[in-house]
């Protein structure tokens, strides 16, 4: 097996809710090799949404060992994390999570405009990445202007277009219809196996879930692979 | 994130709202605008009164003879004939003296031809037009040479000449006072009253010898305007007078003055000082509207704060660093401020220009109050912009992306 990307070790987290400690997780271990598609699934409630915010570097263990790309994200400050964030992740949310009143470009630019990429080409990525997704006519459009479909490639196309080591996809088709779920679904399986991008999916839907190579459950705060 | 990308994502944020936008700025519009419309208000009134007391002639002190007691009675000031051109003399002899003016003073009835009019009569000396900063319309005042030989020639004031010759030149032509034949050699120009209501303009000004031995028959002096060099000098000088006078008066030791002064400069320095009171208290009730726009500006972007919560998240997730978003969020303080700032500049000037246009008043806007209100519009910005900034950028990721 390389070198994994992503690297768990004995991951814990808990957070207090009206009063209640919760412990969300309770001793993860996870490795991700580059290049694989990963599925984590659970019922609501279980954690997905605390590991995926830890993933992400959006949040941090209590306790436990998180690498990614052979850097440990426990011991980083604020605006390491951030940086990282930029550089080696792209998130694609349920509800899209796309900048309101801002055009389809300027979303898929602002990214770029944190890693401090300059203006012409900034524009210029941001346009390729949309033009990947087969939105070059939709540049100038509003998220309210989309269809959701279309806003979840805008997402994509934002998510890509730092060209991250990890995309990390939290419950993508949970907002849009059977037919655009399966289309995503596609989009998602053509970048991983054409350019080789390492996907982490969190899902309750089996049937998306099967797109990946691995299926991993998580239940009581703890990881299993799928029996 | 260069400075002026940070400086387009916060217009382009506040152009998502244009009208809240324009109404936050409009409180530090009115505040600066009233700040320069205020502070030009008063600087133009100080110089108002500047400009009354040089006509007055700042710097000055009057000696006066005093009054004395004789067997119980106290004749009231002025009763007393001490003081002569003599002690004018000596006065003009101290260092700090620019320049010395005796004077006596009547009043009679002064006929020309068919007319008359009844009118002051001032002795004084050359000196009086540099002491009284007083310059001629037409003709000369009356020189060294007519003081010495108590001629018969006088200068006559606006409201004389006009009485007595109408739209006509006086020059040259001879008018009686007393019983007196005099020429009249010039006249002065307009002045106006004084702050306490003389119409100044209503006096004929003749040599003070004349004054002296053909329409008074006396020795004395009434009064002695002395000039100081500057206005140090005139309260050192109140001093060096007293003493002097004492010494050629011969007053010994624990009796009272036979004199009296009064420092004009005290009187320019309270009126000015009381100007300066005036703008203060303008510019500081004008600068109550300013800080009352800064909260307008606090108070909007803390709203809005609140309502981009969910944007500050997506930021944060796609890697803006804390200070990112705290330059984003202070940056459209900033803009609000110093366009609101510009645009009160304007309202400013155009509210002093109103004022100047309509009113009596005078306005001068200087350069110095524009920086300062602009630069406190800038500051206004700064501090009430960094709390709201300061918030926004504080927020945990997690919390303000699931903000809903």
């Amino acid at each position: 097996m390389t070198t994994p990307l992503l690297q768990i070790r004995d991951l814990h987290k808990a957070y207090v809710l009206d009063g209640v400690t919760i412990h969300a997780l309770r001793g993860i271990n996870l490795n991700v090799a580059p290049g694989e598609f990963v599925a984590i699934m659970g019922p609501s409630g279980s954690g997905k949404s605390t590991l995926m915010h830890i993933l992400g570097c959006l949040d941090v263990p209590d306790d436990g060992d998180y690498h990614l790309n052979g850097q440990d994200i426990t011991r980083m400050g604020s605006d390491q994390l951030a940086a990282l964030r930029n550089h080696e992740i792209g998130f694609v949310f349920q509800n899209f999570n796309l900048l309101p009143r801002t055009s389809a470009l300027e979303n898929v630019e602002t990214p770029l405009i944190y890693a401090g990429v300059g203006k012409r080409e900034r524009r210029q990525q941001a346009r390729a990445a949309l033009e990947r997704m087969g939105l070059g006519d939709r540049l100038g459009h509003l998220p309210n202007q989309l269809s959701g479909g279309q806003a979840q490639r805008v997402a994509i196309a934002r998510a890509l277009v730092t060209k991250p080591s990890l995309l990390l996809a939290d419950e993508p088709t949970g907002n849009v219809d059977t037919a655009t779920s399966a289309e995503i679904m596609a989009l998602l399986d053509e970048l991983n196996q054409q350019e080789n991008l390492t996907i982490v999916l969190i899902t309750h839907e089996p049937d998306v879930a099967e797109h990946a190579q691995r299926q991993l459950f998580l239940r009581d705060g703890q990881l299993e692979a799928r029996a | 994130m260069n400075w002026t990308t940070a400086l387009q994502l916060s217009l382009r944020a506040l152009g998502r709202n244009k009208t809240r936008a324009m109404l936050t700025a409009l409180g530090v519009v009115i505040g600066v605008g009233s700040v320069i419309a205020m502070l030009g208000i008063g600087s133009g009134a100080q110089q108002r009164i500047a400009e009354q007391l040089a006509s007055m002639g700042t710097n000055s002190l009057v000696v006066r003879p005093g009054s004395v007691t004789r067997g119980g009675v106290r004749t009231g000031a002025g009763g007393i004939t001490t003081l002569t051109r003599g002690d004018a003399d000596a006065i003009a002899e101290l260092v700090d003296v620019l320049a010395v003016a005796p004077s006596v003073r009547t009043t009679a009835q002064v006929r020309y031809r068919g007319t008359n009019w009844g009118t002051a009569i001032e002795g004084v000396t050359p000196d009086h037009v540099t002491v009284r900063n007083w310059p001629l319309a037409e003709g000369e005042f009356f020189t060294r040479r007519h003081l010495l030989g108590a001629s018969h020639v006088c200068v006559l004031g606006r409201a004389v000449a006009r009485e007595l010759f109408g739209l006509r030149s006086p020059l040259n032509e001879s008018i009686v006072i007393k019983g007196l034949a005099c020429q009249v050699i010039g006249v002065l120009t307009e002045k106006g009253a004084t702050a306490w209501g003389t119409d100044q303009d209503d006096a004929v000004f003749m040599p003070i010898t004349t004054v002296q031995r053909k329409l008074l028959g006396i020795t004395h002096i009434e009064r002695i305007e002395v000039t100081a060099v500057d206005r140090e000098a005139s309260f050192r000088l109140l001093k060096e007078i007293k003493s002097l006078l004492r010494q050629r008066h011969r007053i010994r030791e624990g009796q009272p003055d036979d004199f009296r002064m009064y420092n004009r400069a005290e009187l320019a320095q309270t009126s000015e000082e009381s100007a300066r009171v005036f703008t203060w208290l303008l510019g500081s009730i004008a600068s109550v509207s300013l800080l009352v726009g800064g909260i307008g500006i606090m108070n909007i972007m803390l709203v809005s704060v609140t309502e981009r919560t969910r944007e500050i998240g997506i930021r944060m997730a796609l890697g803006a660093r804390q200070r990112d978003i705290l330059w984003q969020f202070l940056l459209e303080a900033l803009v609000l401020s110093t366009a609101g700032g510009v645009l009160g500049i304007f309202l400013g000037l155009g509210g002093a220009l109103a004022v100047a246009r309509f009113s009596a008043l005078p306005v001068t806007v200087t350069p110095v109050s524009v920086l300062v209100a602009f630069l406190f519009a800038g500051l206004v910005g700064v501090f009430f912009g960094l709390h709201p900034a300061r918030k926004a950028s504080r927020l945990r990721p997690i919390e303000a992306l699931r903000y809903e």
